[in-house]
């Protein structure tokens, strides 16, 4: 993911792991990888992933074991619930744009049918950071 | 809050030969963070280190480093990571990894040996063969591979490419202990801008800003990279 250095963190990794649990990346009932790990994968700090990773908790998307770890939840209306929001999200800002630039509805409709099929491969938002180099130059 | 401060300072003044360099500086600083020490040249920054570090005497004060004033008990458990390199140039990474084990109780040399290998390090190289990277990235294994409670990093990614920063705050951050202080200084603040909680501007040895690093993005709507560059103009 591509972190915006001029917004709070740990609300894009919200956004970020939300997406991945309703895109089916992060599968249901699946264990969801340590903080340190995702701090690393990412580059950011800890404690910043342990908020967000509270955060998806807490919106009943992931849940925690005493034991094992954090899992997504196997609930499906949770995962439904997460993907209407975030695509309730995506709408609202496509429909801002679009009026803001002087579409009518029905415009917007046909444009969004006309480019639908240019994305049926969208390319993977998570791609990882750059690998580090591993040997000195 | 009744976790013991990791840092606590009051009133710190330091003179160099009627020069002041820190002005009555305050902090308090909570462990198990990350903290990005900030601030133009001459603001202060390495002074306060090496006095938290217990390497600079004759200030005014009260300091207190994981519980102890700056000396013998706080260096045990304090690693400090200054800007100037340290080791002999004609050290070999093996040959810095026994000093430190002689040094320090709290060293643990396995893990130092497996940072020189993480960030790629020649073995059979002296440390006046290596580059200026080469260099950084060993001191910094040394330096991270304390158990400590805090760590004092001066400027440890300056003059690194990007490439070589990404992999040594790799290796920063999956070497620190969840319950440490780390506090790193740097003028460049977008190279530690994501893995930071919370930053400390300085200017002319006292504390300018002190916040949490999204709590500030969120009241500000710009990066710190931005807030520095627009609080240091104004």
């Amino acid at each position: 993911m591509q972190i915006d250095d001029s917004r709070p963190i740990w609300a894009q990794l919200v956004d970020e792991f939300r997406r991945r649990i309703v895109a089916g990346e992060w599968a249901a009932g699946a264990r969801v990888p340590s903080v340190r790990e995702l701090a690393l994968d990412l580059g950011v700090n800890p404690n910043t992933v342990q908020k967000a990773l509270g955060e998806i908790d807490r919106l009943g998307l992931t849940a925690t074991e005493r034991t094992a770890g954090r899992f997504v939840t196997a609930d499906e209306s949770a995962v439904a619930g997460g993907r209407a929001a975030l695509a309730e999200a995506t709408a609202d800002r496509f429909a801002a744009e679009a009026r803001g630039i002087g579409m009518s509805l029905a415009e917007a409709a046909d444009l969004l049918s006309r480019r639908w099929a240019l994305h049926d491969d969208a390319p993977d938002a998570t791609a990882s950071r750059e690998k580090p180099e591993r040997k000195a130059p | 809050m009744n976790t013991p401060l990791a840092i606590e300072v009051t009133g710190l003044t330091k003179s160099y030969r009627g020069r002041t360099a820190l002005d009555g500086l305050d902090l308090r600083l909570a462990p198990g963070q990350i903290v990005g020490l900030m601030g133009d040249n001459g603001s202060g920054k390495t002074t306060l280190l090496k006095i938290l570090a217990g390497v600079l005497a004759e200030w005014e004060g009260s300091v207190r480093v994981a519980g102890h004033a700056p000396g013998p008990e706080s260096k045990a458990t304090v690693s400090f990571l200054p800007d100037a390199s340290f080791l002999p140039d004609a050290h070999r990474p093996a040959d810095s990894i026994d000093l430190y084990a002689r040094f320090f109780d709290d060293f643990d040399p396995s893990r130092a040996r497996s940072m020189v290998e993480f960030f790629g390090l020649p073995w059979d190289r002296t440390l006046k063969e290596m580059s200026k990277g080469m260099r950084e990235k060993l001191q910094i294994s040394l330096a991270m591979s304390r158990r400590a409670r805090v760590y004092l990093l001066d400027e440890p990614i300056s003059g690194v490419d990007p490439a070589s920063r990404d992999v040594i705050l790799r290796g920063i951050l999956s070497n620190f202990d969840d319950d440490a202080l780390l506090l790193i200084s740097t003028h460049l603040i977008q190279d530690v801008e994501q893995i930071v909680d919370s930053v400390l501007f300085l200017r002319a040895g006292s504390v300018l800003l002190h916040g949490g690093a999204d709590e500030l993005r969120a009241e500000h709507g710009m990066s710190l990279d931005a807030l520095f560059r627009k609080v240091y103009t104004s």
